[in-house]
């Protein structure tokens, strides 16, 4: 449980993280809350030679709305987003969500940044990432660029960032007044990645839902975005059927693999139940206002 | 001549803190100051390091070790081997069972993370660097994970070194992979009672291997000074003068040039009562590097390599007639010791005291048969947090019981009441040999039903039942056998199972207590002192208790079992009592009366009959260093070594109370009733304190504590992410209650309480869990009662419809 050698970087900017980046390609890894990275390190799995500490960089910090979207930067802690009225009043989602990731202290050093750019497939932000259609900006040598959540999750630490580019910015279009999201995590106990977790953000016309995203966490090689639970709840009044069939659905897209956390199987309902509750408890927020 | 005549008897025994008095753990103002002085805060100068290099195999031969590239690195100073240490005698080493254990792997490796070299450096940089760089070459071997399947005629032979022998210490062996076969009680009779039997009930009943996984991880600073050829060891030990006695018979040091220190120790629950390779091999680096040399586990070592606990496979039986008065119990168990016999059990006891499986029931016959195996696991078999064998005695009776009560359908308290061994049957011998001091079952378990208003909760099931919900309710009415113990009847490494305390008292009024066991947070320095108090009259706030250094502390069997209380606790109170009859020869001196004029009076002697002379202890505390009677020598002193004559036995009744969400599997401890019976109750706040930690580990096991292999004997999970601790927020909030049923041989009445919550816990809660499925015919479900493991359960029987 100790480290080997690396060489340490703590730049001041953007621009400076950018260009380190860029200098040592694969050797080099950004250290954001290192709640990922320095346990990976500690049992010598991950041997960057350079790591890059962005906590220095206050344009990586903070949370506000502009342009109707909510601009939380990457470096913004857990604890942050638990903190912030803006999302508390706009996207409740959001601290629902941060509030089922570890615990306490590990809340005041992990990164929103870290939690979605990782790629790891037990991270929670990025399926709620997904059921927002959040946007990330991206930086490298040649620029800025922005990808969607939705097509940024290739596999298993497997995403659309390259070596040399860094994640600036989450950017979700602020959700419509009256909308209902839920994020419905099952754990084995406080700190745990999810055996299966789901997000549901659903908005409704009258009583008929009018827009129905559904994710899952940790069922699968990446966060996955069921398309199809979607579309099973839009146009319906989210009735048990409607429900029972979304759920369905996200099963089918589930594949997760047998753990400790019990066999595929079980995971595989689990995503199923999550989803349930998800969209029941998304659909009761949304019709109580 | 009395200070403090002003005060009340009341005021004075208040000022005593004595027994009884649920005065503040001593302790904790360090602990929780985070000043507490624990191994690895132990700094000496010159200190280097070691780890080790560890298998990737669970049972492969050693074709080569390659150290250059590692003592090439910056730092590291030696890479030892088997090879080093077989000149010396210490590749391998003696265990507690007669046994012997690699120290080194020599030529093969026995478990996945064995230890098969030690890396020796400036820090541990330097030496986790030198880990990585050695190359190890194996050739790998055919696996044995399942227990089961270890005395097959073609099963891998896991111990050549041992194969040619029919004894590996603990009597005669059938197989190569075979350790012991132990059996107790009347096999015909058993045998004659089932046949005649009414009813009979068969159950497998498995207890999953665990881990005691204490706060803080093994550890030690081993230091030779080779001017005064004085091997000193700082370590995380349960009982450091049994190894230091073993240390000596390892390394041949005379023990008087040994000194071992426990320091401050974070929790022990069994894994640090033996010795492991990172003591020997810190101590050869010492040796051969002239430096101290620092140790200490990584939490997955811990986990993986140090000696686990249970791993036992059961099949349990019982007969009885139409009302379910048990006639007869019959046990079989194999037990998986891992690669070598490292359990720590008295010697004579290969399946500890696994006997006492009768439990709290008045059961005329039983034979019981226990059958030990190597695998390709890590080796242990010690006992977490509670006497030796004895939570899986307790677990298997308990289910048994449950079982027997839903198949003869009568409620699981009424099938107790029938059963229980009666207040004036004891002192009773059980069928299977123990002598119980003491008991009063059937007023415990009736005023818990009362507290919880079992009735009501039943009415509530039904209701719930009707709704499709899952709701259980578990009992455990569970007997322990703990203080060991006699030493006509355990010993380990030939030592009988005594202890001691050696107590000083000062001029001034104050008192030194050493004791031969070690407190690794039960609370000794409070709860001895306060024992001392009400015996010699001192408040036990001017009494300092020490333990853990053998150069200072009298010779103890350590702690472990629940043993300090029943016996160094007893110890105590025979060692003050001897002080206070010194004291009442020089009171009867200072009041110039005859010894016999005198009564004992909470902190002084008084004439009887004159009660306002009177010699408080604090003034015979002086004058025994100025003013004794002719003759007398100076001091106030004695040591006292306790044999205990029986074991003690302390009960409980604990009811646990369950909902299960149908859909996930996930269950919801909504309610745990603890009911101790420890005998005598010297602080009751110590005891509520080891209530809760034990029933939070007993949680724990009964919920998701479990050592998993995969097929290539891989072990999963060890870490804290997969092995289960539970938070505050996971676990339940704790009812304590308790009667008093004071043992009758022990000088104070105190029997030990730190295992009951294990012993008792474990099986209400899985009593609960299988209880919620009681309707559907469900007599047994495995522990840990993880979320899929239920789900699985309400899957087949179609509740999640």
């Amino acid at each position: 449980m100790i480290p080997g050698s690396f060489a340490y970087h703590r730049p001041a900017s953007v621009d400076e993280a950018v260009a380190l980046l860029g200098q040592f390609g694969e050797d080099g890894k950004v250290l954001a809350g290192g709640h990922s990275l320095i346990p990976m390190m500690k049992l010598r799995l991950a041997t960057p030679e350079h790591l890059i500490d962005i906590n220095g960089i206050g344009e990586l910090k903070g949370i506000r709305e502009e342009g109707g979207q909510l601009r939380i930067g990457a470096a913004a802690t857990q604890a942050d987003i638990l903190a912030s009225d803006l999302l508390a009043n706009t996207c409740p989602l959001l601290p629902e969500a941060a509030a089922l990731i570890a615990d306490p202290q590990i809340r005041y050093c992990g990164t929103l940044g870290g939690n979605v750019a990782n790629g790891d497939p037990g991270n929670d932000m990025p399926a709620v990432m997904m059921a927002l259609a959040a946007i990330y900006a991206l930086r490298g040598p040649g620029g800025a660029r922005e990808v969607a959540a939705r097509d940024f999750y290739h596999g298993t630490f497997d995403t659309a960032l390259a070596e040399n580019e860094l994640l600036t910015e989450i950017r979700i279009p602020t959700p419509a007044p009256g909308h209902g999201a839920s994020y419905q995590k099952m754990k084995r106990k406080v700190g745990d990645y999810a055996t299966a977790a789901a997000a549901a953000v659903l908005s409704f016309d009258g009583d008929r839902c009018a827009s129905a995203a559904v994710t899952l966490t940790n069922v699968g090689e990446a966060a996955i975005f069921v398309t199809e639970a979607g579309d099973a709840l839009v146009g319906t009044a989210v009735d048990d059927t409607a429900v029972a069939e979304a759920a369905a659905r996200a099963m089918a897209l589930a594949a997760p693999v047998s753990d400790l956390r019990g066999p595929a199987e079980y995971r595989t309902q689990m995503a199923g139940e999550m989803a349930r509750r998800a969209i029941r408890t998304a659909a009761a927020r949304a019709k109580g206002g | 001549m009395s200070d403090i005549k002003e005060m009340s008897l009341e005021e004075r025994e208040a000022t005593l803190g004595g027994i009884g008095s649920a005065r503040k753990r001593k302790e904790d103002a360090r602990f929780i100051r985070g000043q507490g002085n624990y191994v690895d805060d132990i700094k000496l100068p010159g200190m280097v390091f070691g780890d080790f290099v560890r298998s990737a195999y669970a049972h492969a031969k050693i074709k080569s070790i390659d150290t250059e590239a590692a003592l090439a690195v910056p730092g590291v100073m030696a890479v030892i081997t088997a090879k080093d240490l077989e000149p010396l005698g210490l590749h391998w080493m003696p265990t507690l069972a007669g046994d012997v254990a690699a120290v080194l792997a020599d030529k093969k490796v026995h478990f996945q993370n064995q230890e098969v070299a030690f890396v020796v450096g400036a820090d541990r940089y330097a030496v986790s660097d030198g880990v990585q760089a050695v190359d190890v070459d194996y050739d790998e071997l055919p696996v044995l994970v399942d227990p089961r399947k270890a005395l097959d005629a073609d099963a891998p032979i896991l111990r050549e070194d041992v194969q040619e022998k029919d004894n590996v210490g603990q009597g005669l062996r059938r197989h190569p992979n075979h350790i012991f076969h132990w059996e107790v009680g009347d096999k015909t009779a058993t045998d004659a009672a089932f046949a005649a039997a009414a009813v009979t009930i068969k159950e497998e009943i498995g207890y999953p291997r665990n881990h005691p996984s204490p706060m803080e991880t093994c550890g030690c600073v081993a230091s030779m000074d080779a001017t005064n050829g004085v091997l000193t060891v700082y370590g995380t030990f349960q009982a450091p003068h049994v190894i230091r006695t073993v240390v000596s018979l390892i390394t041949g040091l005379s023990e008087n040039n040994i000194r071992i220190v426990s320091p401050d120790v974070g929790g022990g629950f069994g894994n640090k009562v033996g010795a492991y390779p990172g003591y020997i091999c810190a101590a050869a680096a010492s040796i051969v590097t002239g430096l101290p040399v620092k140790w200490i586990e990584s939490r997955m070592d811990n986990l993986s390599t140090t000696a686990f606990a249970r791993d036992y496979h059961m099949t349990g039986e019982l007969a009885a007639d139409e009302s379910g008065k048990i006639t007869a119990i019959r046990a079989n168990v194999l037990a998986d010791h891992g690669a070598f016999n490292t359990h720590a059990q008295p010697m004579k006891w290969p399946a500890g005291f696994f006997n006492i499986v009768t439990g709290s029931y008045d059961v005329p016959v039983g034979h019981v048969e226990v059958d030990g195996v190597y695998t390709n696991k890590a080796p242990g078999g010690v006992a977490y947090r509670c006497s030796f064998r004895v939570t899986e005695a307790a677990y298997l009776i308990e289910r048994l019981i449950d079982a027997l009560a839903q198949k003869i359908g009568v409620d699981k308290a009424e099938i107790r009441f029938r059963n229980f061994i009666q207040p004036e049957q004891f002192p009773y011998d059980s069928c299977l040999g123990w002598e119980y001091d003491s008991g009063d079952y059937p007023t415990a378990l009736k005023k818990a039903l009362e507290a919880v208003d079992y009735e009501g909760l039943r009415r509530e099931q039904k209701e719930k039942a009707a709704k499709g919900e899952l709701m259980g309710i578990g009992i455990a009415t569970f007997t322990e056998i703990v203080g060991a113990g006699p030493t006509r009847n355990c010993d380990i490494v030939g030592l009988g199972m005594f202890d001691s305390c050696e107590i000083r008292v000062h001029p001034t009024g104050s008192a030194i207590v050493r004791l031969g066991t070690k407190s690794q947070g039960q609370g000794h320095e409070t709860t001895f002192a306060q024992i001392v108090a009400t015996e010699i009259g001192l408040p036990s706030d001017a009494i300092t208790v020490e333990e853990g250094d053998t150069d200072t502390a009298p010779y103890g069997l350590g702690t472990y079992g629940s043993r300090s209380t029943p016996v160094a606790g007893a110890a105590c109170a025979i060692a003050a009592r001897k002080i206070r009859a010194k004291a009442q020869k020089i009171a009867a001196h200072l009041l110039e009366v005859g010894e016999g004029d005198l009564e004992w009076e909470v902190d002084r002697f008084r004439v009887k009959g004159l009660p306002e002379r009177a010699a408080t202890m604090k003034d015979i505390c002086m004058a025994a260093y100025s003013n004794l009677p002719e003759g007398m020598e100076p001091g106030l002193e004695t040591t006292s070594y306790y044999d205990p004559p029986n074991f003690t036995y302390p009960f409980g009744a604990y009811v646990c109370v369950v909902d299960i969400d149908r859909f996930t599997g996930e269950i919801k401890v909504r309610r745990f009733y603890a009911l101790d019976d420890c005998g005598t109750r010297i602080n009751p706040m110590v005891i509520e304190g080891q209530v809760h930690g034990g029933l939070a580990e007993a949680f724990a096991i009964a919920m998701g504590q479990e050592i998993v292999f995969d097929e290539l004997g891989n072990v999963m999970g060890a870490s804290f992410l997969d092995y289960f601790i539970p938070t505050t927020v996971e676990t339940p909030v704790w009812e304590t209650d308790h009667t008093v049923t004071p043992s009758p041989h022990h000088p104070i009445g105190a029997k030990g309480v730190g295992e009951s919550p294990n012993v008792g816990g474990v099986p209400a809660f899985t009593n609960a869990v299988v209880d919620a499925f009681a309707q559907h015919g469900v007599m047994h479900m495995p522990m840990p009662h993880t979320a899929w493991r239920v789900w699985q359960t309400i899957d087949e029987l179609g509740l999640n419809k």
